[in-house]
């Protein structure tokens, strides 16, 4: 395998004036290992731009205190802060009302809530849920927990070669009446592939089935409107998508929130308390049990304005001039092996490959001796790899601050990792 | 510090890629006295070791498994290095290749160490020991379970 050098069809990148939104993450401009940094590992984490940093920042200096407990000055502004992000978010994913955004630590945490709560209380011996091989582990073990917990049987849709959802045994699994909910992702995070997520809720409410998606993709790198897509449940973390770590949400029908209990109890989330019981606040307060994060939920907020202002559908389709530009260089290398759909507009802007014999830990580390930050390992998807044969992959992700360039610094340390590792 | 390109070069020695390529005793031992499992959850390296301990001696190993070229070099040359000797001196060997993993610069000159002693650039590369170290965990839990065993 040799690095061809840089293509002459660099792509002119017009969606985005990528060189002005590189100033707002100075992160960006450091040297790693020598070497300008190329960050392509956006599945795992995104940076956050000064817009996020700086509303941390004043709000601890300036506005912290607890929210929806004091009496005061401060109080009244950081409960303004969070009560207003929360609005924001709803308006930004087309949610009904705010009362349907629930706080979380992040996806994990939003999957948690529903399995345990929706599954504890409407699961029944013998129903069945259907989740999927593309899963992340954050979607696949709490469904475990609470089936082990009911009785409950783990479905699962299966993977076509070129790693989209084989929908055809479909009709099948919900013939046979038992699936009550579906927890399918929006955008895979090991393959880049996106999900018909509008077919599978049509067809999961025909059977009177409700769909959850994991979002953590998909928020960061799809325009959403919950509506639209017809979903029951939808979780997200603002980390993926210029926030902060330690917040994220889950959106719910409020028909269904509401009928839900508790996830945990504690001070914020109660009505009235006895010796012997409680009553619940109203939505989504029920949901949020002790002193939440105030700061991330105010810091997510800018995220959102953020990631509003330069434009969703504007980041998905330079990503996927990105992956395009990827799949293309990266083809022309003997000895790699590429996986997810071949066609740009299928995935978002996550690209697995493998080098013939060389592991992806190597692959990484040569990389980054080049200042090139990828991702290597099973990605939290052990039946993907499972599926595809292999027991970990590279993976180089993008977000709406990469460039081309960075694609070339990856193709040429590739060529390295071939002078090191090819036979000779 | 030293330069990207050379600490690159010293992780990869041809020593290295020559054990990763044609790895030694890397097949199964059928008639092991103790199998060991160790896998790092974190990056799915994995090392299955087997050994034939007779009177504290280890008279036969071998390994299968699949990762990374370091974890895959590191035991097939821990291996070589390892057939025939007690396993008090087994142990003594672990422990020296560990310090030389954490930066003892005087492990690093200990011939007895061999092959093995190539694999001292690997600790510039912090999040890379723990797969240096994998066939060497192996190792220590199989010696452990062998004297639980016999206690
Ligand atoms: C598809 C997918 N689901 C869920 C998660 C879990 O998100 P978090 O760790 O923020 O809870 C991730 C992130 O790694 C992901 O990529």
């Amino acid at each position: 395998m040799t690095a061809p050098g840089p293509s002459a069809q660099t792509p002119a990148l017009p969606v985005l004036d990528v060189e002005r939104i590189r100033e707002d993450f100075p992160i960006l401009s450091q040297q790693v290992n020598d070497h300008p940094l190329a960050y392509l590992d956006n599945a795992a984490t995104s940076q956050k731009p000064v817009q996020v940093l700086d509303a941390l920042n004043a709000y601890y200096r300036r506005d912290n205190a607890n929210v929806h407990r004091g009496l005061h000055e401060l109080s009244r502004r950081a409960t303004d802060g969070y009560e207003g992000a929360r609005t924001a978010v709803a308006d930004w994913i087309g949610a009904a009302s705010p009362v349907e955004i629930v706080w979380t630590r992040g996806t994990t945490e939003a999957i948690n809530l529903v399995a345990a709560s929706w599954g504890g209380a409407n699961l029944r011996e013998g129903d069945e849920i259907l989740l999927s091989e593309m899963e992340h582990h954050s979607n696949l073990v709490p469904w475990q927990l609470v089936a082990q917990r009911k009785g409950a049987r783990l479905r699962y849709l299966e993977l076509d070669d070129e790693g989209r959802l084989d929908l055809e045994p479909l009709p099948e699994i919900l013939a046979g009446g038992r699936v009550r909910i579906a927890a399918i992702t929006h955008v895979s995070n090991a393959l880049g592939t996106i999900n018909p997520v509008r077919e599978l809720a049509d067809r999961l409410h025909e059977a009177e089935a409700l769909l959850l998606v994991d979002g953590a993709q998909g928020a960061a790198h799809h325009p959403v409107d919950v509506g639209e897509l017809g979903v029951d449940f939808y979780a997200f973390s603002g980390h993926k998508m210029c926030g902060p770590t330690g917040i994220g949400v889950l959106w719910g029908r409020e028909r269904l929130l509401e009928e839900m209990p508790p996830y945990q109890g504690g001070g914020e989330m109660i009505h009235t308390v006895e010796r012997d019981f409680s009553t619940w606040a109203a939505l989504p307060h029920k949901f949020e049990a002790g002193t939440p994060n105030i700061a991330g939920a105010i810091a997510m907020h800018a995220a959102v304005e953020y990631l509003r202002a330069v434009g969703p559908a504007e980041i998905l389709a330079h990503e996927q001039m990105l992956v395009g530009y990827a799949l293309e260089r990266l083809g022309t290398l003997p000895n790699l092996r590429l996986f997810g759909p071949t066609s740009p507009e299928e995935r978002a802007g996550v690209v697995s490959f493998a080098v013939d014999g060389v592991h992806p830990h190597d692959v990484a580390t040569v990389l980054d001796s080049e200042g090139v930050a990828i991702r290597a390992g099973h990605h939290c998807a052990q039946l993907v790899m499972e599926r595809l044969g292999v027991p970990a992959t590279a993976r180089a992700s993008f977000y709406l601050y990469n460039t081309a360039e960075e694609i070339d610094r990856l193709v040429r340390g590739l060529g390295t990792v071939d002078s090191i590792f090819g036979e000779g | 510090m030293q330069d990207p390109t050379s600490q690159l070069n010293s992780l990869y020695q041809q020593v290295i890629l020559d054990h990763y390529r044609h790895p030694r005793n890397k097949e199964r031992l059928e008639n092991g006295t103790v199998e060991v499992h160790m896998r790092n959850p974190a990056c799915g390296d994995e090392i299955k070791l087997q050994l034939r301990i007779e009177d504290e001696i280890i008279v036969d190993l071998g390994f299968t498994g699949e990762g990374c070229s370091i974890s895959q070099a590191s035991a097939s040359m821990m291996t070589t290095l390892l057939k025939g000797r007690h396993v008090d001196e087994a142990l003594s060997l672990t422990g020296r290749f560990t310090s030389m993993m954490h930066g003892d610069e005087a492990a690093a000159r200990d011939k007895e160490l061999k092959d093995l002693r190539a694999l001292e650039g690997v600790s510039k590369f912090p999040i890379r020991i723990k797969c240096a170290l994998l066939g060497f965990d192996a190792l220590q839990e199989a010696v452990k379970r062998t004297r639980e065993d016999e206690a």
